[in-house]
């Protein structure tokens, strides 16, 4: 009795008709096991060096993307590319100003992600809310939504600052700090909490795995 | 171009024809014309493109501004039709039967602005935003910057600087303000 973890209460998923709620995950998310010594050394070496962005451009910053791709700024060099759905990414840029409408398919797409995660927040609007800090439909800070690991600033920034952003993200999980994912997993009420908040017509799973 | 308006007013009440450029002009007629002023431009008057369809919210006079603008390509002539709406039970003609894609439009301004076109199709549901429960947003007596202090989350320490007094300063430090 002493050992065994008690197991979390399922999520109630109140958003989905009750016929629905059978067919989606009702557990929430969990930490990341790390392995032990060398190996996950070498995990954290492979994943830094191979981030795969969510082709997902959620703001206008997501502009700044596509010079990434092409030959002057190059992504592919520092072993960074785009991926077409959210399972098969590690990397989740949220580009710019990100409106509660967003938000929604933003929190459905980062928790479909497989886990180890990363997001990069880029442009002051995920920080502060930039240009739209007086407007109804945009959220100011992203990190009370999903948890971020690096921030790059700017209105919008170069595609230079993104790419010292990805080099920032690269140190973090080398050196095993990239929390984002534990942090969600810990934290997961209190996000809940604020997506609802904002997000007041929730269809959705609570967790969207 | 004064043909038009005196045809117009001869036939709708239309008034206060105004030229604004070669190739803009405007009018008003009463709301209760104003599904017929519109079908008489386009089926006699060679208006026939529905180019943009607004509201203006005058809460100064207690009324919606609807603004209708139709092109006759073959002048290269635009028209703006004006009526005035009650701002406390805005109700307009829908003109979806004159053009087809009005409909979106009067969806657009049922939930900005809280129009009703009635007998428009799918004009009760969700337009851009989703699961809005406050006053339309675009209607003036809405207080933006309230409601966003309300809802989102403010990150502490954040300035805000003129841009021309911050250079200034910047580049010039011993000139005085």
């Amino acid at each position: 009795m002493s050992d065994k973890k008690l197991k979390p209460a399922p999520l109630a998923n109140e958003g989905l008709p009750p016929e629905e709620r059978g067919l989606f995950c009702d557990a929430a998310p969990r930490e990341y096991e790390a392995a032990k010594g060398w190996v996950e050394d070498f995990l954290n070496w492979a994943r830094a060096e191979s981030l795969w962005i969510l082709g997902f451009g959620t703001g206008c910053g997501a502009i700044e993307l596509r010079p990434l791709m092409t030959s002057r700024f190059d992504m592919y060099r520092y072993g960074i590319q785009a991926r077409p759905t959210p399972r098969q990414s590690s990397v989740f840029v949220i580009g710019g100003y990100a409106s509660v409408k967003t938000l929604k398919r933003i929190v459905r797409s980062y928790e479909q992600m497989m886990g180890p995660k990363f997001v990069v927040a880029l442009g002051s609007c995920t920080i502060n809310g930039g240009m739209y800090w007086d407007s109804y439909n945009t959220i100011k800070r992203i990190d009370q939504y999903i948890p971020v690991d690096v921030y790059v600033t700017g209105c919008m920034p170069r595609p230079e600052a993104l790419l010292a952003g990805f080099q920032e993200l690269k140190k973090i999980i080398r050196a095993g700090k990239a929390e984002g994912q534990n942090l969600y997993a810990r934290n997961f009420e209190w996000y809940k909490a604020n997506q609802k908040k904002v997000i007041k017509d929730w269809n959705m799973p609570d967790y969207n795995w | 171009m004064n043909e038009l308006a005196n045809e117009l007013a001869a036939r709708y009440g239309a008034r206060d024809w105004h030229e604004q450029r070669k190739d803009l002009a405007s009018i008003w007629v009463d709301p209760i014309r104003i599904h017929d002023t519109l079908a008489w431009l386009k089926d006699q008057a060679g208006y026939a493109h529905l180019s943009f369809l607004t509201a203006v919210d005058n809460i100064e006079r207690k009324a919606f501004t609807m603004a209708y603008t139709l092109r006759n390509h073959e002048k290269g002539h635009s028209l703006i039709v004006h009526c005035d709406i009650d701002r406390d039970h805005p109700v307009v003609d829908s003109i979806h039967l004159l053009w087809g894609q009005a409909w979106t439009y009067q969806r657009e301004l049922k939930e900005w602005f809280g129009i009703d076109c009635p007998g428009s199709p799918r004009k009760d549901e969700e337009f851009v935003l989703e699961g809005w429960d406050d006053i339309p947003m675009m209607r003036r007596d809405f207080d933006s910057l309230a409601y966003s202090q309300a809802t989102y989350d403010d990150r502490p320490g954040r300035e805000t600087a003129d841009p021309a007094t911050h250079m200034k300063q910047k580049l010039y430090p011993e000139a005085p303000l």
